[in-house]
């Protein structure tokens, strides 16, 4: 037989186990815990700051870059580059990136491809400026989700790498990256990107684009140094990222970016 | 139950272990999910290694590198505007110079100095603050540096 005191005692006990809040059980659990704490002790996550007012496209950096880490030359990929937009008054935008800039600009005739060339007339430019490219390192890399093999993955400071012995070329990172940074290196035949020169920056120098840039056009730093130059102008100053609205977390950050750079 | 039902059983079980054991062999030790999760950070661990220190060797060293054994070039360049360009950056990676490669290649191309001194007058740019010439009009066939020291822009023509 129930009893009014025995309901009402069972339906208080029930109403306040589900009223617990899902996260009081969630937090004495030690793995959780032990995650946590490994989360802080990782004391580094790589950034990356380009400020396009003080790049004048010289292209030393995707020079520097392909020497560094052994891109074919000659070959037509790379692992940075330089774009220039060139806004007319009409309106109209014109972008190029003549071999990724390995050789900088050195006319004022648009690239359109194909051995084609438009020359724009200096009355004409309402606004003229270029933009260097590299890997974003994503927080939410698309390129990492689509790989089937476990071959591309995100190191505990950040960086998105590729396993050369692991990946089987099969291209989806490539398709997935909403940046375009990634292509088929054309020795190993497996996925290539940027990886700010993780065995630069892993022994406490610069990549090797942030020390060959005449300009202080490219800067790279550490988000979680408070002290860190760059944390600094990305918490304190006007900043862009590429693409936001893909919902990737893109770790490269941009002084002066505009509209039209897509 | 009869034996032609059991037959195909055992043939899809020893598929399976044969999976099973190939795996066993093919996948390495330290291949597992790591601090950045399953989706994130599922990875050959030695790799990560492998990229620090393996894989790519670093090239440029940058200009304090130059400093002991160049001091002259080292502290002339430093006197004018193009202090800010790296050694590096004309006279090639210098990787682990002077035992190798005991000579540096140096670019002393129209177009190395172009990259720059190619006016282009953006005006929301860097560039336009540069002095620039036109190379089909000047001295289209010289070598830039036949004239102009690189090391010391400002001091006229040599």
């Amino acid at each position: 037989m129930i009893t009014r005191r025995n309901f009402l005692k069972t339906t208080v006990a029930g109403v306040a186990g589900m009223a617990l809040p899902l996260a009081a059980i969630e937090i004495i659990d030690p793995k959780k815990l032990m995650a946590e704490e490994a989360k802080d002790k990782a004391k580094v996550r790589w950034v990356f700051l380009v400020d396009t007012y003080k790049c004048v496209g010289c292209g030393l950096c995707v020079k520097a870059c392909k020497l560094e880490n052994e891109v074919p030359y000659d070959a037509n990929v790379t692992r940075t580059w330089v774009e220039r937009y060139v806004i007319t008054k009409d309106g109209k935008v014109h972008a190029d990136t003549p071999k990724g800039a390995r050789d900088g600009f050195t006319t004022s005739k648009i690239d359109l491809g194909m051995g084609k060339f438009e020359d724009i007339k200096k009355e004409d430019i309402d606004k003229a400026f270029f933009v260097p490219k590299l890997c974003n390192q994503c927080e939410n890399p698309p390129c990492v989700q689509v790989c089937p093999v476990g071959a591309t993955y995100q190191t505990p400071d950040g960086v998105v790498l590729v396993d050369r012995t692991w990946c089987i070329g099969c291209g989806y990172c490539i398709m997935g990256c909403p940046y375009g940074v990634r292509f088929f290196h054309p020795v190993y035949h497996t996925a290539e990107k940027c990886n700010f020169c993780y065995h630069r920056i892993t022994k406490g120098l610069k990549s090797a684009c942030v020390q060959a840039c005449p300009f202080g056009a490219r800067q790279i730093g550490n988000l979680r140094d408070p002290n860190d130059p760059v944390t600094k102008v990305i918490m304190t100053e006007r900043v862009g990222v590429l693409k936001e609205e893909y919902g990737t977390k893109p770790q490269v950050f941009y002084i002066g970016l505009d509209r039209e750079v897509k | 139950m009869k034996n032609h039902v059991f037959r195909p059983l055992f043939v899809f079980v020893g598929i399976v272990v044969l999976v099973l054991l190939a795996r066993l062999f093919l996948v390495p030790k330290d291949f597992g999910i790591y601090e950045r999760g399953y989706m994130y950070g599922w990875h050959r661990l030695s790799n990560e290694e492998e990229w620090k220190n393996k894989i790519i060797s670093v090239k440029y060293q940058g200009k304090e590198y130059c400093k002991d054994c160049h001091p002259d070039k080292y502290d002339s360049i430093n006197k004018t505007p193009h202090k800010i360009i790296q050694c590096e950056n004309c006279h090639g990676p210098a990787a682990d110079h002077p035992s190798d490669p005991p000579k540096l290649t140096i670019d002393k191309s129209r177009a190395q100095c172009l990259r720059c001194h190619y006016p282009l007058p953006y005006p929301s740019s860097g560039r336009a603050q540069i002095k620039g010439i036109d190379p089909d009009k000047h001295n289209p066939d010289a070598e830039c540096s036949s004239c102009h020291n690189p090391h010391k822009p400002m001091e006229g023509l040599r």
